[in-house]
C-alpha cells in the first residue's frame, strides 16, 4: 500500500480540565474519502483546528506527505497542499464568482506584486479560473455576485476557490450544510469524482452522503475515535449504533 | 509583444478612448468640463477662475492619491497632510535656496537649491515614498480607528515641526517668489501652468487604472474586502496594503509640490489635519473606490469652497448637510449617483 497523504498521530489537547481530543490516530490515502463522523461536542472542529493549524495540540504529531507540519502556521500549511473549505463562508461577497476564483489562481501562480497588466485580459487567470468553474457547473454564474448566491451555490465557488489552490489534501468541513437535495446531490458527485484527484477528508452531517461517498469512516465521541471501518462496518457496528446513530442494541 | 502591437492598433485604440458605460461617459466629461471650463475662462479673462481649474486639478490629484488608500485600500488615513506638505516645502525649500543662491541647510556641499520641476518632482517622489513606507510601516500594525489616529499623530508631528522651523518660515511659511520651470514650457502662463496640473491628474488617474486593473490590484482589493480568504490563500495581506500606502503617498506629495507652485507660497497649513479632512470628505462626496470620484469630489468641494463661501462665513455647515446626504443617502457618492454601481465585478 501507498504511503499516507496525510497522517495524524496520538494527538491530544485538553481546554482546562475538557480533554477534547484524545489519542486520535488517523491517516488519509490518495485516491480515497476518509469521513469523520461524530455527535455534536464529540471534537470535531477541535480536531480539524489542529490539522489546519488553527490550534496547538498538546501532544502528538502531523504529517503531509511525510513533512512533520506540527509546528507550521496556517499559511504555510496551506502552501504545503493542505486546502480546506470553511463551515462559515468566507468569499468577497462584493466580487463576482469570477473574481473570486481568479485571486485563488493567481495566488497559485506566486507574485501579486504585478502592477501593470490587466487580470481581465490575463489568459493565464481567465483560463484555469473558467476550468475550475465548469467542473462545478457554475459557469454561467461567472459574472454574478457571490452575494446574490444561494447558500448552497457559495459553498461550491468556496469549493472552486480551495480547487483552485491546487491542493494536495483537501479537508472539507460539512460541506452539504445548508444545502438543498439537489446541491447536495451535485456536490456528492462531484466529490466522488474529485477524490481519485485529491484525497479528501470529510467532516459531515448528512449520514446518507457519508455512507454513499466515504471509503473509511471514523467515529469520534468524548474526543476519542471509538470506531474505524468500511462504511458499511460502521453502519452495522453495535457500538457505532448505540453511540451516535442514537438506536437501542437488540 | 503581441499585446503591444494590439494596443497599438488604430481601432484597438480607438475603442479604449469612445467611453462604452455610463461611468466611462461621465468620467470623460468630467474632463472635458474642467479644461473646457480653464479655456473658457482664459478666453473671457478670468484669471481667477483659470487657476481655480488649476486648484481643482491639484486637490483631485492629491484625492486620488489619498483614494489609492482609502477607496481600494480600506485604509483610512488621516494624516495625508503630511505627504501633501512635504511635497510643498520640497518646491519651497528648493526654489528658496535657487533663489537666493545659498546651499541647503547652510551646509556647504548641498546643491543650492533648484527652480527645475523635474528635479523638484523627482525628490518629492523620493522622499514622500520613504515616508509613505514609514508611517505605513508603522500605522499597518493597526487597523481601524487606532489606524487612522495613529496616521493623524503623524501628520500632526510634521504640522508643529513645520511650525517651529525658523529657518524655512515657521508658522509664515516660505513664499515661492519665481514659479519653479520646466524644461520647453512657460510655466508662468496661467493657462499652461493649468495644462501641467491637468496632465499629471490624468496620468495619476490612469496610474491607478492600470494599478487596480492588475493582480496587485486584485490582491489590493481583496486585502480590503476579505483579508483572511488572501492570507488562506497563501498572500500576504500587510506588503500589498504597504504598497498602495506608499503609492498613495507619493502621489499626494506630488499634488503638493504643483499646489505650492499653484499660490506661490508653502505653509504649515499644507500639514495641518484640516487639509486631510478635506480629502477625506472629497474621496466620500465623490465616491469612495470609484476611479473618477476624487475629480467629481474636488470639482464639487473647490466650487463649494468658493460660490458658497462668497455667500456665507458658514458654507461649510451647507457642506456638512451634504456630505451628510452622500453618507445617508449615496453611498456610491457623487459618481454613484450618476453612474450607478461599479460594473467592473
Amino acid at each position: 500500500m501507498s504511503e499516507p497523504i496525510l497522517r495524524i498521530e496520538q494527538l491530544n489537547k485538553s481546554f482546562g480540565a475538557l480533554k477534547a481530543t484524545r489519542e486520535v490516530s488517523l491517516d488519509l490515502y490518495p485516491g480515497e474519502i476518509h469521513a469523520l463522523i461524530g455527535p455534536n461536542g464529540a471534537g470535531k472542529s477541535t480536531l480539524i483546528g489542529q490539522v489546519t493549524g488553527n490550534l496547538m495540540p498538546d501532544s502528538g504529531r502531523i504529517f503531509l506527505a511525510g513533512e512533520d507540519i506540527t509546528n507550521r502556521k496556517v499559511a504555510e500549511r496551506a502552501q504545503l497542499g493542505l486546502g480546506r473549505s470553511f463551515q462559515i463562508s468566507s468569499l468577497a461577497v462584493e466580487l463576482s464568482v469570477r473574481r473570486n476564483v481568479m485571486m485563488a489562481i493567481q495566488a497559485t501562480q506566486g507574485s501579486s506584486f504585478r502592477f501593470w497588466k490587466p487580470v481581465r485580459s490575463d489568459s493565464a487567470l481567465l483560463e484555469p479560473t473558467a476550468d475550475i468553474l465548469e467542473r462545478l457547473g457554475l459557469t454561467e454564474r461567472a459574472s454574478t455576485l457571490v452575494a446574490e448566491l444561494s447558500h448552497g451555490e457559495r459553498r461550491l465557488v468556496e469549493m472552486a476557490c480551495a480547487l483552485a489552490l491546487k491542493p494536495r489534501v483537501m479537508l472539507l468541513d460539512e460541506p452539504m450544510a445548508g444545502m438543498g437535495s439537489e446541491g447536495a446531490n451535485r456536490m456528492v458527485a462531484f466529490l466522488a469524482e474529485l477524490k481519485q484527484e485529491v484525497p479528501i477528508l470529510l467532516i459531515e452531517h448528512d449520514m446518507d452522503a457519508v455512507f454513499q461517498l466515504a471509503d473509511r469512516v471514523s467515529v469520534l465521541v468524548s474526543g476519542a475515535v471509538l470506531a474505524h471501518g468500511s462504511s458499511d462496518e460502521i453502519r452495522n457496528h453495535p457500538a457505532v449504533r448505540e453511540a451516535y446513530l442514537g438506536e437501542e442494541t437488540d | 509583444m503581441t499585446t503591444v502591437l494590439n494596443s497599438l492598433k488604430p481601432q484597438a485604440l480607438v475603442s479604449t478612448l469612445i467611453p462604452q458605460t455610463r461611468e466611462h461617459w461621465i468620467n470623460l466629461l468630467l474632463i472635458l468640463g474642467l479644461v473646457g471650463a480653464a479655456l473658457l475662462a482664459q478666453y473671457l479673462g478670468e484669471r481667477f477662475y483659470v487657476n481655480l481649474a488649476s486648484r481643482i486639478a491639484i486637490i483631485a490629484m492629491a484625492a486620488v492619491g489619498l483614494n489609492l488608500a482609502l477607496g481600494f485600500g480600506g485604509m483610512v488615513s488621516f494624516g495625508h497632510a503630511a505627504f501633501f506638505g512635504l511635497g510643498g516645502y520640497v518646491a519651497g525649500i528648493c526654489a528658496y535656496h535657487a533663489f537666493n543662491m545659498n546651499p541647503a541647510l547652510g551646509i556647504g556641499f548641498l546643491p543650492e537649491g533648484t527652480n527645475q520641476m523635474l528635479t523638484i518632482w523627482a525628490f518629492t517622489l523620493v522622499l514622500s515614498g520613504l515616508l509613505g513606507l514609514a508611517i505605513g510601516k508603522i500605522s499597518l500594525g493597526t487597523s481601524g480607528v487606532y489606524f487612522i489616529m495613529i496616521t493623524l499623530a503623524f501628520a500632526q508631528m510634521f504640522y508643529y515641526f513645520g511650525i517651529s522651523w525658523p529657518a524655512y518660515g515657521g508658522e509664515d511659511g516660505l513664499p515661492i517668489y519665481l514659479r519653479n520651470e520646466l524644461p520647453l514650457i512657460d510655466t508662468n502662463n496661467r493657462l499652461t501652468f493649468f495644462f501641467v496640473a491637468a496632465a499629471m491628474l490624468l496620468i495619476s488617474l490612469w496610474l491607478s487604472q492600470r494599478l487596480m486593473g492588475s493582480r496587485f490590484g486584485a490582491a489590493l482589493t481583496m486585502a480590503r474586502l476579505n483579508p483572511v480568504r488572501l492570507a488562506t490563500t497563501g498572500v500576504d495581506p500587510q506588503p500589498i496594503k504597504l504598497m498602495a500606502f506608499v503609492i498613495s503617498a507619493m502621489i499626494t506629495a506630488l499634488a503638493g509640490a504643483l499646489y505650492a507652485d499653484l499660490n506661490g507660497f508653502v505653509g504649515p497649513n499644507m500639514l495641518s489635519w484640516h487639509f486631510s479632512g478635506e480629502l477625506i470628505v472629497i474621496v466620500i462626496l465623490g465616491g469612495v473606490g470609484r476611479l473618477y470620484g476624487p475629480l467629481a469630489g474636488a470639482i464639487l468641494f473647490v466650487l463649494m469652497e468658493t460660490w458658497l463661501g462668497g455667500v456665507t462665513r458658514y458654507w461649510q455647515f451647507w457642506l456638512g448637510l451634504i456630505l451628510l446626504g452622500v453618507v445617508l443617502f449615496a453611498r456610491g457618492g457623487l459618481l454613484g449617483l450618476l453612474a450607478g454601481r461599479d460594473k467592473d465585478v
